[in-house]
């Protein structure tokens, strides 16, 4: 097996709500709250879950753009967050980001090329003569021909925009990227051929990617495993085979079945779980299982016990889910009550 | 027969850059705003005064005499003569570069700090933002004048002094308003992806956030103009800024008020002079937040 590139313990970001005559912090928003995963080289992994579930703060909380509250964040055997603020922006160099939003993600005053240049020199990675040069071969590798290195972003469209995105994170050439939502803001064709070229940037440069998103299908192609977060925390993970065929926790299940099947007849077959009510406000979040709320499998124990992610011996290695009835749920010994 | 062109590059050639694009829509908006561009010109007239207006004035304008002290507009003496029976329309025009140097260098000094505070203030939020602000809030329950009164007793009545006094006083102005605009382009998500290419903290907040930011602070800084003027002004009446015999208008209007009766000139011709700068550079100011003001498209 590849060695361990991030690994992400107890992780915890939670937001100070300020309030009162003093500006005193009177509440958290608890937006991860105890996330530990690790992701090996060369791997893709994706974040999936509904908005508001901490997938998002807990990529920003990996590359330090939130302080993060507590936890521990091991890249390439190093602790990100005991570094100093110098020693990070040195090893930013490693750790890349691409953003959802194309339009928003780029400076509009910058041409292409200061982009890109800004980025070559602020890590330092070739050489001032050298530099043209790497732009050249960075907007050829994304798809970009060097003649448009003089335009502006408001002359790309968003899939070329979103390409530049690309060309500015791999010009430091990183080792992880953490893609958020990256394909998310594109029109379906074009978002095809941009996770297309992501795949292919991956073969090329090793790269491996954390890749957050709410589209189940986007994941499905380009996945090696899947982490489903609810409210904060991972209620499942595994790989994705496992997690797309053979899902255990009621969570996971429901997202699942709101993916369309193309053909008609299993399409209207199909069992469609519809969680009731709205996610839980991450303020004060439920007690016990998290998800208790709205699962239709809830009982009396979920709402005290805290359940851990765990695996059972008919589920693949590395596959485990946060309920404390997989088992019962799996033998059908435990219904849903509607 | 056909030409190949190459419209690759007739786009990256037609490509219009937005930060001229930005120019030329500011200019646009600017042009139409007729009371502005009347300001923009009577500043011009006043500096260009400021410079060349001492060579050509007709007398010296702190040489005494007695024999015709408080005589009115007459065509030898154009603004009338003062209680020393020096020329008002000299000292005026010498007058004018003390009033624009105290005008451009007090807001010189309350911009650098103001900016420097604010985005301090609005890039590292916080408790520095919470300190930072409250001083300026503090700052900014003194009237102005009270707290230039305050500084000029303490550093001694002098013209430089009441520069920094004035200056001082119009920090808190442009600390809230950069801090404002920081917050919003902080946010942005390109600050971000800087960030986490690893670019410092300085070369964020100069390459990124200053220039975005840029327009309200030439707003601003046209508008406390007028007001650090009237500022200095008023110190120079209540006889803290400039000295005798130096013309500088608060102290001639100071000067005049003794005279209100017989010699009502030599107190109403400073006045007017203050007021015509003053409002120059106050609908110049408008006129230019207007221009910016990315909501006033039309």
């Amino acid at each position: 097996m590849a060695k361990e590139l991030l690994k992400v313990t107890d992780l915890k970001q939670y937001f100070p709500i300020k309030g009162g005559m003093l500006g005193r912090t009177i509440n958290h928003v608890k937006a991860v709250d105890g996330v530990s995963f690790t992701v090996h080289e060369g791997e893709t992994v994706s974040i999936v879950g509904e908005s508001g579930c901490g997938k998002s703060t807990t990529g920003r909380a990996i590359l330090r753009l939130d302080e993060p509250t507590s936890g521990e964040v091991e890249f390439d055997g190093e602790d990100l967050l005991s570094l100093s603020k110098r020693e990070m922006r040195k090893k930013r160099k490693d750790l890349q980001i691409i953003f959802q939003d194309p339009y928003a993600s780029i400076n509009p005053r910058q041409t292409v090329r200061q982009i890109l240049e800004e980025a070559l020199t602020i890590q330092n990675v070739v050489p001032k003569e050298e530099r043209s040069k790497k732009i050249a071969e960075l907007m050829d590798v994304v798809g970009l021909g060097a003649h448009q290195a003089d335009r502006f972003p408001h002359e790309f469209s968003g899939g070329q925009r979103q390409r530049i995105g690309i060309a500015r994170a791999l010009s430091v050439d990183p080792k992880l990227i953490i893609a958020d939502e990256a394909v998310s803001a594109l029109d379906v064709s074009i978002q095809a051929q941009v996770i297309n070229l992501l795949k292919k940037l991956q073969r090329e440069f090793n790269l491996t990617y954390l890749f957050i998103s709410h589209d189940l299908g986007v994941v499905r192609h380009i996945s090696d495993r899947v982490i489903v977060m609810y409210l904060g925390k991972i209620v499942e993970i595994g790989d994705k085979t496992s997690i797309f065929e053979n899902p255990q926790h009621p969570y996971t299940k429901a997202l699942l079945s709101a993916i369309p099947v193309p053909d008609p007849e299993p399409e209207a077959k199909k069992e469609r779980i519809i969680l009731q009510g709205d996610v839980p406000s991450p303020i004060d979040p439920p007690s016990g299982c998290r998800f208790h709320t709205r699962c239709p499998f809830a009982t009396e124990k979920c709402k005290l016990v805290e359940p851990t992610l765990r695996s059972e011996d008919y589920m693949k290695e590395g596959h485990s889910a946060a309920c404390h009835y997989i088992e019962e749920i799996e033998a059908g010994t435990h219904t849903a009550k509607y | 027969m056909r030409e190949e062109i190459n419209t690759n590059e007739v786009e990256a050639k037609a490509a219009p850059n937005p930060t001229i694009v930005k120019w030329n829509d500011f200019w646009r908006k600017f042009l139409k705003n007729k009371s502005a561009v009347i300001g923009g010109i009577v500043i011009l007239i006043l500096i260009l005064i400021a410079i060349i207006g001492p060579y050509f004035t007709p007398f010296d304008p702190n040489v005494q005499d007695h024999a015709i002290k408080l005589t009115g507009p007459s065509s030898e003496h154009w603004f009338g003569t003062d209680h020393h029976g020096r020329d008002i329309f000299s000292r005026i025009i010498h007058g004018m570069s003390i009033t624009l140097y105290v005008g451009f260098f007090a807001v010189l000094i309350g911009m650098t700090c103001g900016v420097t505070l604010g985005v301090i203030s609005g890039y590292y939020g916080g408790k520095i933002d919470t300190i930072i602000m409250r001083i300026m809030d503090i700052m900014l329950a003194f009237p102005g004048i009270i707290l230039a009164l305050a500084i000029v007793s303490v550093l001694g009545t002098d013209l430089n002094n009441v520069i920094i006094a004035v200056g001082i006083f119009s920090i808190p102005v442009f600390a809230r308003i950069v801090r404002g605009s920081t917050l919003a382009v902080r946010k942005l998500e390109y600050i971000d992806a800087i960030r986490a290419l690893g670019a410092s903290d300085l070369r964020i907040i100069f390459k990124h956030i200053l220039p975005n930011v840029l327009s309200p602070i030439i707003v601003q800084a046209t508008l406390s103009i007028a007001t650090s003027i009237l500022s200095a002004s008023g110190l120079s009446f209540l006889g803290m800024g400039a000295q005798p015999p130096t013309p500088e208008w608060g102290a001639m209007l100071s000067d005049g008020r003794n005279y209100m009766w017989d010699a009502p000139h030599v107190a109403t011709i400073p006045g007017l002079a203050i007021v015509i700068v003053v409002l120059a550079f106050n609908i110049f100011g408008d006129g230019l937040r207007d221009a910016f003001d990315p909501k006033m498209k039309n």
